[in-house]
Protein backbone atom coordinates (compact mmCIF):
# COMPACT_ATOMS: atom_id res chain seq x y z
CA UNK A 1 0.00 0.00 0.00
CA UNK A 2 2.56 2.59 -0.93
CA UNK A 3 1.32 6.15 -0.96
CA UNK A 4 3.42 8.25 -3.25
CA UNK A 5 4.29 11.89 -2.96
CA UNK A 6 5.95 13.56 -5.99
CA UNK A 7 8.84 11.16 -5.72
CA UNK A 8 9.03 9.68 -2.28
CA UNK A 9 7.43 6.53 -1.03
CA UNK A 10 5.79 7.35 2.27
CA UNK A 11 4.29 4.02 3.11
CA UNK A 12 5.84 1.00 1.49
CA UNK A 13 4.53 -2.52 1.15
CA UNK A 14 2.36 -2.53 4.23
CA UNK A 15 0.14 -5.56 4.67
CA UNK A 16 -1.97 -6.59 7.59
CA UNK A 17 -5.34 -8.09 8.28
CA UNK A 18 -8.07 -7.49 10.77
CA UNK A 19 -10.75 -9.86 12.02
CA UNK A 20 -14.26 -9.05 13.18
CA UNK A 21 -14.46 -8.62 16.90
CA UNK A 22 -10.69 -8.19 17.20
CA UNK A 23 -8.46 -5.18 17.72
CA UNK A 24 -5.33 -4.60 15.72
CA UNK A 25 -3.08 -1.84 16.99
CA UNK A 26 -0.76 0.04 14.68
CA UNK A 27 2.10 1.54 16.70
CA UNK A 28 5.01 3.68 15.66
CA UNK A 29 6.58 7.06 16.20
CA UNK A 30 5.66 10.34 14.50
CA UNK A 31 6.13 10.08 10.78
CA UNK A 32 6.16 6.30 10.66
CA UNK A 33 3.09 6.21 8.43
CA UNK A 34 0.46 5.06 10.93
CA UNK A 35 -2.13 7.67 10.07
CA UNK A 36 -1.41 7.59 6.34
CA UNK A 37 -2.14 3.88 6.36
CA UNK A 38 -5.47 4.45 8.08
CA UNK A 39 -6.47 7.36 5.85
CA UNK A 40 -5.56 5.32 2.83
CA UNK A 41 -7.91 2.51 3.89
CA UNK A 42 -10.69 5.08 4.15
CA UNK A 43 -9.79 6.67 0.81
CA UNK A 44 -9.17 9.95 2.59
CA UNK A 45 -5.67 10.75 1.41
CA UNK A 46 -5.14 14.36 0.39
CA UNK A 47 -4.94 15.16 -3.30
CA UNK A 48 -1.16 15.33 -3.38
CA UNK A 49 -0.91 11.76 -2.18
CA UNK A 50 -1.83 8.69 -4.12
CA UNK A 51 -2.10 5.05 -3.34
CA UNK A 52 -0.04 3.64 -6.19
CA UNK A 53 -0.23 -0.02 -5.49
CA UNK A 54 -1.91 -2.51 -3.28
CA UNK A 55 -5.28 -3.94 -2.45
CA UNK A 56 -7.67 -3.24 0.38
CA UNK A 57 -9.96 -6.18 0.82
CA UNK A 58 -12.96 -5.38 2.99
CA UNK A 59 -15.62 -8.05 3.45
CA UNK A 60 -14.44 -9.86 0.34
CA UNK A 61 -14.36 -6.78 -1.93
CA UNK A 62 -11.28 -4.94 -3.09
CA UNK A 63 -12.21 -1.37 -2.18
CA UNK A 64 -8.91 0.11 -3.37
CA UNK A 65 -10.35 0.61 -6.84
CA UNK A 66 -13.66 2.05 -5.66
CA UNK A 67 -14.82 5.41 -6.98
CA UNK A 68 -15.67 8.27 -4.64
CA UNK A 69 -19.35 7.45 -4.91
CA UNK A 70 -18.76 3.85 -4.00
CA UNK A 71 -16.50 4.85 -1.10
CA UNK A 72 -19.18 7.19 0.22
CA UNK A 73 -21.34 4.17 0.80
CA UNK A 74 -18.62 2.53 2.84
CA UNK A 75 -17.25 5.48 4.76
CA UNK A 76 -19.25 6.15 7.88
CA UNK A 77 -21.66 3.31 7.13
CA UNK A 78 -19.60 0.16 6.96
CA UNK A 79 -16.32 1.60 8.23
CA UNK A 80 -16.49 4.16 11.04
CA UNK A 81 -13.68 6.46 12.00
CA UNK A 82 -12.69 8.29 15.19
CA UNK A 83 -10.13 11.06 15.11
CA UNK A 84 -7.60 12.21 17.66
CA UNK A 85 -8.82 15.67 18.54
CA UNK A 86 -12.36 15.67 19.87
CA UNK A 87 -12.20 19.47 20.00
CA UNK A 88 -11.49 20.10 16.34
CA UNK A 89 -13.37 17.26 14.69
CA UNK A 90 -16.81 18.31 15.89
CA UNK A 91 -18.62 21.24 14.30
CA UNK A 92 -19.02 23.93 16.98
CA UNK A 93 -22.22 25.47 15.58
CA UNK A 94 -24.28 22.29 15.41
CA UNK A 95 -25.76 20.35 18.33
CA UNK A 96 -24.19 16.99 19.00
CA UNK A 97 -27.52 15.30 18.37
CA UNK A 98 -27.63 16.78 14.87
CA UNK A 99 -24.07 15.68 14.17
CA UNK A 100 -24.76 12.13 15.29
CA UNK A 101 -27.99 12.09 13.26
CA UNK A 102 -26.36 13.27 10.05
CA UNK A 103 -24.97 9.93 9.02
CA UNK A 104 -28.18 8.17 10.08
CA UNK A 105 -30.14 10.35 7.68
CA UNK A 106 -27.64 10.07 4.85
CA UNK A 107 -26.97 6.36 5.05
CA UNK A 108 -30.10 4.87 6.57
CA UNK A 109 -32.71 7.49 5.69
CA UNK A 110 -33.88 7.86 9.28
CA UNK A 111 -36.16 10.85 9.95
CA UNK A 112 -38.37 12.40 12.61
CA UNK A 113 -39.11 10.40 15.73
CA UNK A 114 -37.19 7.31 14.59
CA UNK A 115 -34.11 9.46 14.18
CA UNK A 116 -34.54 11.04 17.61
CA UNK A 117 -34.96 7.67 19.27
CA UNK A 118 -31.86 6.29 17.61
CA UNK A 119 -29.77 9.33 18.62
CA UNK A 120 -30.93 8.93 22.21
CA UNK A 121 -30.06 5.24 22.08
CA UNK A 122 -26.56 5.95 20.77
CA UNK A 123 -25.87 8.59 23.40
CA UNK A 124 -26.94 6.18 26.16
CA UNK A 125 -24.68 3.53 24.65
CA UNK A 126 -21.61 5.72 24.97
CA UNK A 127 -22.56 6.83 28.46
CA UNK A 128 -24.01 10.31 27.87
CA UNK A 129 -27.53 11.22 29.06
CA UNK A 130 -29.90 11.39 26.07
CA UNK A 131 -30.92 14.92 27.08
CA UNK A 132 -27.46 16.07 25.99
CA UNK A 133 -28.48 15.70 22.33
CA UNK A 134 -29.35 19.41 22.29
CA UNK A 135 -25.97 20.49 23.67
CA UNK A 136 -23.26 22.11 21.61
CA UNK A 137 -19.73 20.64 21.64
CA UNK A 138 -18.33 23.46 23.78
CA UNK A 139 -20.74 22.53 26.57
CA UNK A 140 -19.15 19.10 26.90
CA UNK A 141 -15.85 18.01 28.44
CA UNK A 142 -13.05 16.48 26.37
CA UNK A 143 -14.01 12.96 27.38
CA UNK A 144 -17.67 13.56 26.58
CA UNK A 145 -16.77 14.98 23.18
CA UNK A 146 -14.78 11.88 22.43
CA UNK A 147 -17.81 9.83 23.48
CA UNK A 148 -19.91 11.82 21.02
CA UNK A 149 -17.33 11.09 18.31
CA UNK A 150 -17.64 7.40 19.15
CA UNK A 151 -21.44 7.59 18.99
CA UNK A 152 -21.14 9.17 15.52
CA UNK A 153 -18.75 6.53 14.29
CA UNK A 154 -20.86 3.57 15.43
CA UNK A 155 -24.19 5.13 14.41
CA UNK A 156 -24.63 2.91 11.35
CA UNK A 157 -23.25 -0.16 13.10
CA UNK A 158 -20.15 -0.43 10.93
CA UNK A 159 -18.35 -3.72 10.53
CA UNK A 160 -15.08 -1.99 11.16
CA UNK A 161 -13.89 0.97 13.18
CA UNK A 162 -10.71 2.96 12.62
CA UNK A 163 -9.57 4.88 15.68
CA UNK A 164 -6.69 7.27 15.09
CA UNK A 165 -5.12 8.05 18.50
CA UNK A 166 -8.56 8.54 20.06
CA UNK A 167 -7.27 8.97 23.60
CA UNK A 168 -4.02 10.87 23.10
CA UNK A 169 -5.53 14.24 24.00
CA UNK A 170 -7.24 12.97 27.15
CA UNK A 171 -6.29 12.64 30.81
CA UNK A 172 -5.27 9.14 31.92
CA UNK A 173 -8.37 8.50 33.97
CA UNK A 174 -10.62 9.55 31.08
CA UNK A 175 -8.45 7.58 28.69
CA UNK A 176 -9.01 4.43 30.73
CA UNK A 177 -12.81 4.97 30.54
CA UNK A 178 -12.78 5.54 26.78
CA UNK A 179 -10.60 2.49 26.13
CA UNK A 180 -12.99 0.37 28.18
CA UNK A 181 -15.98 1.75 26.28
CA UNK A 182 -14.39 1.04 22.89
CA UNK A 183 -13.50 -2.47 23.95
CA UNK A 184 -17.06 -3.16 25.13
CA UNK A 185 -18.61 -1.76 21.94
CA UNK A 186 -16.23 -3.76 19.80
CA UNK A 187 -17.25 -7.00 21.52
CA UNK A 188 -20.96 -6.21 21.62
CA UNK A 189 -21.17 -5.19 17.96
CA UNK A 190 -18.55 -7.66 16.77
CA UNK A 191 -16.60 -4.89 15.04
CA UNK A 192 -13.07 -5.16 13.83
CA UNK A 193 -11.08 -2.28 15.27
CA UNK A 194 -7.99 -0.75 13.73
CA UNK A 195 -6.46 1.26 16.53
CA UNK A 196 -3.63 3.67 15.89
CA UNK A 197 -1.49 4.74 18.82
CA UNK A 198 2.05 5.55 19.87
CA UNK A 199 1.55 4.33 23.43
CA UNK A 200 2.65 0.78 24.21
CA UNK A 201 0.69 0.86 27.45
CA UNK A 202 -2.51 1.37 25.49
CA UNK A 203 -1.48 -1.42 23.13
CA UNK A 204 -1.01 -3.81 26.03
CA UNK A 205 -4.47 -2.91 27.32
CA UNK A 206 -6.64 -3.31 24.25
CA UNK A 207 -4.88 -5.00 21.33
CA UNK A 208 -5.29 -8.56 20.14
CA UNK A 209 -2.75 -8.11 17.38
CA UNK A 210 -0.14 -5.45 16.90
CA UNK A 211 1.63 -4.00 13.88
CA UNK A 212 4.82 -2.00 14.47
CA UNK A 213 5.67 0.60 11.84
CA UNK A 214 8.99 2.33 11.29
CA UNK A 215 9.72 4.78 8.48
CA UNK A 216 6.75 3.71 6.42
CA UNK A 217 7.26 0.00 6.68
CA UNK A 218 6.01 -2.72 8.94
CA UNK A 219 8.92 -4.07 10.91
CA UNK A 220 7.01 -6.57 12.97
CA UNK A 221 3.50 -7.83 13.49
CA UNK A 222 1.79 -10.56 15.43
CA UNK A 223 -0.30 -11.33 18.50
CA UNK A 224 0.15 -8.68 21.16
CA UNK A 225 1.61 -10.91 23.85
CA UNK A 226 4.29 -12.24 21.52
CA UNK A 227 5.35 -8.87 20.16
CA UNK A 228 5.46 -7.17 23.57
CA UNK A 229 7.06 -10.00 25.52
CA UNK A 230 9.35 -11.35 22.87
CA UNK A 231 10.03 -8.73 20.18
CA UNK A 232 12.00 -10.02 17.22
CA UNK A 233 12.95 -6.91 15.28
CA UNK A 234 15.73 -4.68 16.68
CA UNK A 235 13.58 -1.56 16.25
CA UNK A 236 10.72 -3.04 18.28
CA UNK A 237 13.16 -4.07 20.99
CA UNK A 238 14.79 -0.64 21.05
CA UNK A 239 11.42 1.13 21.11
CA UNK A 240 10.16 -1.01 23.99
CA UNK A 241 13.34 -0.20 25.91
CA UNK A 242 12.42 3.49 25.69
CA UNK A 243 9.04 3.04 27.32
CA UNK A 244 9.12 3.79 31.03
CA UNK A 245 7.33 1.05 32.97
CA UNK A 246 4.89 1.78 35.76
CA UNK A 247 7.06 0.01 38.31
CA UNK A 248 10.18 2.03 37.51
CA UNK A 249 12.39 -1.04 37.71
CA UNK A 250 13.62 -1.05 34.15
CA UNK A 251 16.36 1.40 33.17
CA UNK A 252 15.54 3.58 30.17
CA UNK A 253 17.61 3.01 27.08
CA UNK A 254 17.42 5.50 24.23
CA UNK A 255 17.52 4.23 20.68
CA UNK A 256 20.95 4.07 19.13
CA UNK A 257 20.02 5.03 15.60
CA UNK A 258 23.47 4.46 14.12
CA UNK A 259 23.40 0.90 15.37
CA UNK A 260 19.82 0.45 14.27
CA UNK A 261 20.43 1.72 10.74
CA UNK A 262 23.25 -0.74 10.34
CA UNK A 263 21.10 -3.52 11.66
CA UNK A 264 18.12 -2.69 9.47
CA UNK A 265 20.30 -2.54 6.39
CA UNK A 266 21.83 -5.90 7.18
CA UNK B 1 11.66 23.89 56.93
CA UNK B 2 15.32 24.41 56.20
CA UNK B 3 15.69 20.95 54.69
CA UNK B 4 13.98 22.33 51.57
CA UNK B 5 15.68 24.44 48.94
CA UNK B 6 12.35 25.70 47.68
CA UNK B 7 9.08 25.43 49.48
CA UNK B 8 5.60 26.82 49.09
CA UNK B 9 3.59 27.30 52.27
CA UNK B 10 -0.19 27.54 52.24
CA UNK B 11 -0.29 28.77 48.66
CA UNK B 12 -3.56 30.19 47.44
CA UNK B 13 -4.42 31.36 43.98
CA UNK B 14 -7.91 32.29 42.84
CA UNK B 15 -9.33 33.13 39.47
CA UNK B 16 -12.66 34.77 38.97
CA UNK B 17 -14.62 33.24 36.19
CA UNK B 18 -17.57 34.86 34.52
CA UNK B 19 -20.64 32.74 34.83
CA UNK B 20 -24.38 32.85 34.59
CA UNK B 21 -26.38 34.43 31.82
CA UNK B 22 -24.20 36.59 29.53
CA UNK B 23 -21.37 36.25 32.05
CA UNK B 24 -22.80 38.86 34.42
CA UNK B 25 -22.26 36.67 37.42
CA UNK B 26 -18.89 35.53 38.65
CA UNK B 27 -17.65 32.51 40.48
CA UNK B 28 -14.30 32.04 42.13
CA UNK B 29 -12.17 29.15 40.93
CA UNK B 30 -9.60 27.99 43.42
CA UNK B 31 -6.63 27.09 41.27
CA UNK B 32 -4.50 26.53 44.37
CA UNK B 33 -6.23 25.90 47.64
CA UNK B 34 -3.88 25.97 50.63
CA UNK B 35 -1.14 23.95 48.94
CA UNK B 36 2.08 23.26 50.84
CA UNK B 37 4.96 21.53 49.06
CA UNK B 38 8.69 21.28 49.61
CA UNK B 39 11.57 20.49 47.27
CA UNK B 40 14.73 19.00 48.79
CA UNK B 41 18.13 19.98 47.34
CA UNK B 42 19.41 17.90 44.41
CA UNK B 43 16.25 15.82 44.23
CA UNK B 44 13.25 15.69 41.94
CA UNK B 45 9.76 16.48 43.15
CA UNK B 46 7.14 15.46 40.62
CA UNK B 47 3.80 17.22 40.61
CA UNK B 48 1.11 15.05 39.06
CA UNK B 49 -2.56 15.55 38.39
CA UNK B 50 -5.10 15.79 35.61
CA UNK B 51 -5.70 18.81 33.38
CA UNK B 52 -6.98 21.69 35.45
CA UNK B 53 -5.65 20.30 38.73
CA UNK B 54 -3.37 23.30 39.22
CA UNK B 55 0.01 21.75 38.35
CA UNK B 56 1.17 24.53 36.08
CA UNK B 57 -0.32 27.24 38.28
CA UNK B 58 1.69 25.84 41.17
CA UNK B 59 4.88 25.96 39.12
CA UNK B 60 4.25 29.48 37.92
CA UNK B 61 3.40 30.70 41.39
CA UNK B 62 6.50 29.13 42.91
CA UNK B 63 8.66 30.95 40.37
CA UNK B 64 6.70 34.17 40.91
CA UNK B 65 5.67 34.26 37.28
CA UNK B 66 2.18 34.80 38.63
CA UNK B 67 1.29 36.73 41.76
CA UNK B 68 -0.07 34.67 44.66
CA UNK B 69 -3.27 35.43 46.51
CA UNK B 70 -1.83 34.08 49.71
CA UNK B 71 1.03 32.06 51.10
CA UNK B 72 4.80 32.17 51.16
CA UNK B 73 7.44 30.90 48.78
CA UNK B 74 10.74 30.25 50.51
CA UNK B 75 13.88 29.91 48.42
CA UNK B 76 17.06 29.52 50.45
CA UNK B 77 15.49 31.43 53.31
CA UNK B 78 14.13 34.28 51.15
CA UNK B 79 10.40 34.81 50.86
CA UNK B 80 10.08 35.36 47.13
CA UNK B 81 6.56 36.69 47.48
CA UNK B 82 7.81 39.60 49.60
CA UNK B 83 11.19 40.69 48.23
CA UNK B 84 11.57 43.68 45.93
CA UNK B 85 11.33 43.24 42.16
CA UNK B 86 15.02 44.10 41.78
CA UNK B 87 16.03 41.47 44.31
CA UNK B 88 13.68 38.95 42.69
CA UNK B 89 15.31 39.60 39.33
CA UNK B 90 18.69 38.70 40.81
CA UNK B 91 17.29 35.47 42.18
CA UNK B 92 15.73 34.48 38.87
CA UNK B 93 19.08 33.27 37.67
CA UNK B 94 18.83 30.44 40.19
CA UNK B 95 15.22 29.60 39.31
CA UNK B 96 14.88 28.42 35.75
CA UNK B 97 12.19 26.77 33.73
CA UNK B 98 12.00 24.23 30.91
CA UNK B 99 8.78 24.42 28.97
CA UNK B 100 6.45 21.86 27.50
CA UNK B 101 6.16 22.85 23.89
CA UNK B 102 9.54 22.98 22.20
CA UNK B 103 7.89 24.60 19.17
CA UNK B 104 6.32 27.53 20.97
CA UNK B 105 8.88 28.31 23.65
CA UNK B 106 11.80 29.40 21.47
CA UNK B 107 11.76 32.76 19.71
CA UNK B 108 11.76 31.95 15.98
CA UNK B 109 13.64 35.17 15.11
CA UNK B 110 16.59 34.55 17.37
CA UNK B 111 19.55 32.34 16.62
CA UNK B 112 20.20 29.49 19.00
CA UNK B 113 23.37 31.16 20.27
CA UNK B 114 21.38 34.28 21.15
CA UNK B 115 18.60 32.29 22.82
CA UNK B 116 20.98 30.34 25.01
CA UNK B 117 23.22 33.34 25.73
CA UNK B 118 20.48 35.83 26.52
CA UNK B 119 20.25 34.94 30.20
CA UNK B 120 24.00 35.41 30.64
CA UNK B 121 23.75 38.79 28.96
CA UNK B 122 20.85 39.95 31.10
CA UNK B 123 22.47 38.87 34.33
CA UNK B 124 25.84 40.22 33.19
CA UNK B 125 27.70 37.04 33.92
CA UNK B 126 31.26 37.19 32.58
CA UNK B 127 32.80 38.96 29.61
CA UNK B 128 31.58 38.47 26.06
CA UNK B 129 34.19 35.84 25.38
CA UNK B 130 33.39 33.98 28.58
CA UNK B 131 29.69 34.02 27.79
CA UNK B 132 30.45 32.68 24.34
CA UNK B 133 32.50 29.87 25.83
CA UNK B 134 29.76 28.99 28.33
CA UNK B 135 27.14 28.82 25.60
CA UNK B 136 29.33 26.55 23.49
CA UNK B 137 30.11 24.28 26.43
CA UNK B 138 26.45 24.03 27.35
CA UNK B 139 25.31 23.29 23.81
CA UNK B 140 27.91 20.54 23.50
CA UNK B 141 26.85 19.13 26.86
CA UNK B 142 23.25 18.75 25.72
CA UNK B 143 24.30 17.07 22.50
CA UNK B 144 24.40 19.96 20.04
CA UNK B 145 27.37 21.49 18.23
CA UNK B 146 29.08 24.86 18.11
CA UNK B 147 27.84 25.35 14.56
CA UNK B 148 24.25 25.11 15.80
CA UNK B 149 24.66 28.55 17.42
CA UNK B 150 24.18 30.21 14.05
CA UNK B 151 20.96 28.35 13.26
CA UNK B 152 17.33 29.23 13.94
CA UNK B 153 14.95 27.09 16.00
CA UNK B 154 12.92 25.96 12.98
CA UNK B 155 15.96 24.11 11.68
CA UNK B 156 15.77 21.63 14.54
CA UNK B 157 13.59 18.65 15.38
CA UNK B 158 11.36 18.57 18.46
CA UNK B 159 13.88 16.65 20.55
CA UNK B 160 16.72 18.98 19.53
CA UNK B 161 14.62 22.02 20.39
CA UNK B 162 13.97 20.61 23.81
CA UNK B 163 17.76 20.27 24.16
CA UNK B 164 18.06 23.97 23.26
CA UNK B 165 15.46 24.76 25.93
CA UNK B 166 17.46 22.78 28.46
CA UNK B 167 20.70 24.53 27.50
CA UNK B 168 18.96 27.90 27.80
CA UNK B 169 17.81 27.11 31.33
CA UNK B 170 20.99 25.47 32.58
CA UNK B 171 23.61 27.82 31.18
CA UNK B 172 22.87 30.13 34.12
CA UNK B 173 23.82 27.36 36.56
CA UNK B 174 20.51 27.51 38.40
CA UNK B 175 19.69 25.73 41.62
CA UNK B 176 16.04 24.98 40.96
CA UNK B 177 14.65 24.04 37.57
CA UNK B 178 10.95 23.75 36.96
CA UNK B 179 10.27 21.30 34.14
CA UNK B 180 6.71 21.78 32.91
CA UNK B 181 5.82 18.60 30.99
CA UNK B 182 9.19 18.65 29.23
CA UNK B 183 8.71 15.35 27.40
CA UNK B 184 4.98 15.08 26.80
CA UNK B 185 5.21 16.48 23.28
CA UNK B 186 7.93 14.02 22.26
CA UNK B 187 8.02 10.50 20.83
CA UNK B 188 8.94 7.79 23.32
CA UNK B 189 12.41 7.24 21.89
CA UNK B 190 13.20 10.97 22.14
CA UNK B 191 11.48 11.10 25.52
CA UNK B 192 13.90 8.50 26.85
CA UNK B 193 16.90 10.49 25.57
CA UNK B 194 15.71 13.71 27.19
CA UNK B 195 14.85 12.05 30.51
CA UNK B 196 18.31 10.49 30.70
CA UNK B 197 19.93 13.81 29.81
CA UNK B 198 17.97 15.58 32.56
CA UNK B 199 19.03 12.95 35.09
CA UNK B 200 22.71 13.18 34.14
CA UNK B 201 22.65 16.97 34.33
CA UNK B 202 20.96 16.82 37.70
CA UNK B 203 23.86 14.82 39.10
CA UNK B 204 26.57 16.91 37.45
CA UNK B 205 25.15 20.25 38.52
CA UNK B 206 23.29 19.11 41.67
CA UNK B 207 20.05 20.57 40.38
CA UNK B 208 16.71 20.38 42.12
CA UNK B 209 13.85 19.63 39.75
CA UNK B 210 10.22 20.42 40.14
CA UNK B 211 8.90 18.07 37.48
CA UNK B 212 5.36 18.58 36.27
CA UNK B 213 3.80 15.70 34.43
CA UNK B 214 0.58 13.86 33.83
CA UNK B 215 2.42 10.71 32.78
CA UNK B 216 2.82 8.53 35.82
CA UNK B 217 5.18 6.17 34.07
CA UNK B 218 7.63 8.99 33.39
CA UNK B 219 7.28 10.24 36.95
CA UNK B 220 8.06 6.80 38.35
CA UNK B 221 11.36 7.01 36.55
CA UNK B 222 12.56 10.47 37.29
CA UNK B 223 11.09 11.46 40.64
CA UNK B 224 12.30 11.04 44.20
CA UNK B 225 9.14 12.49 45.66
CA UNK B 226 5.66 12.94 44.28
CA UNK B 227 2.96 15.47 45.05
CA UNK B 228 -0.53 14.67 43.81
CA UNK B 229 -2.87 17.56 43.02
CA UNK B 230 -6.58 17.37 42.45
CA UNK B 231 -8.79 20.40 41.77
CA UNK B 232 -6.28 22.78 43.30
CA UNK B 233 -5.78 20.81 46.48
CA UNK B 234 -2.78 18.76 47.51
CA UNK B 235 -4.00 15.17 47.83
CA UNK B 236 -0.76 13.77 49.20
CA UNK B 237 3.00 14.13 49.01
CA UNK B 238 5.46 11.34 49.66
CA UNK B 239 8.38 9.37 48.34
CA UNK B 240 7.96 7.66 44.98
CA UNK B 241 7.89 4.19 46.55
CA UNK B 242 5.31 5.24 49.09
CA UNK B 243 2.98 6.86 46.55
CA UNK B 244 3.22 4.05 44.00
CA UNK B 245 3.23 1.07 46.31
CA UNK B 246 1.16 2.29 49.17
CA UNK B 247 -0.97 5.32 48.24
CA UNK B 248 -2.87 6.74 51.16
CA UNK B 249 -5.66 8.39 49.20
CA UNK B 250 -8.34 6.90 46.98
CA UNK B 251 -7.75 9.53 44.31
CA UNK B 252 -4.10 8.52 43.98
CA UNK B 253 -5.20 4.90 43.65
CA UNK B 254 -7.62 5.81 40.85
CA UNK B 255 -4.88 7.69 39.05
CA UNK B 256 -2.46 4.77 39.33
CA UNK B 257 -5.07 2.28 38.14
CA UNK B 258 -5.60 4.35 35.02
CA UNK B 259 -2.00 3.93 33.83
CA UNK B 260 -2.29 2.07 30.54
CA UNK B 261 -0.64 -1.34 30.38
CA UNK B 262 -0.33 -1.67 34.13
CA UNK B 263 -2.22 -4.95 34.50
CA UNK B 264 -0.04 -6.66 31.93
CA UNK B 265 3.17 -5.36 33.44
CA UNK B 266 2.31 -6.62 36.90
Amino acid sequence: MPAQAPSRLLVNNVSFSLQSGKTTCVVGESGSGKSLTALSVMGLLSRQLKRTQGRIVFQGQDIAGFSNDQMRDIRGKRIGMIFQEPMTSLNPVLTVGYQIGESLTVHLGLKGQALKTRIAELLEQVGIPASRADSYPDELSGGQRQRVMIAMSIACEPAMLIADEPTTALDVTVQAQILKLLDELKTRMNMGMLFITHDFGVVADIADDVVVMFRGEIVESGPVTEVLKNPQHPYTKALLDCVPDAEGKKPLKPIDYAWLNKDVAA
Amino acid sequence: MSEFILSGLHLNKFYTQRSGRFGFGSTIVKALDDVTVGLKPATTLAVVGESGSGKSTLARCLLQLQPLDGGEVLFQGLNLAKISPAELRKQRRYLQMIFQDPFASLNPRMKVGEIVGEGLLIHGLGSNAEQQQKVIRMLKRVGLTEADMQKYPHEFSGGQRQRIGIARALVLEPKVVVCDEPVSALDVSIQAQILLLLKELQQEMSLSYLFISHDLRVVRHIADEVAVLYQGKLVEQGSVEQIYNNPAQQYTRNLLNAIPGRQQAA
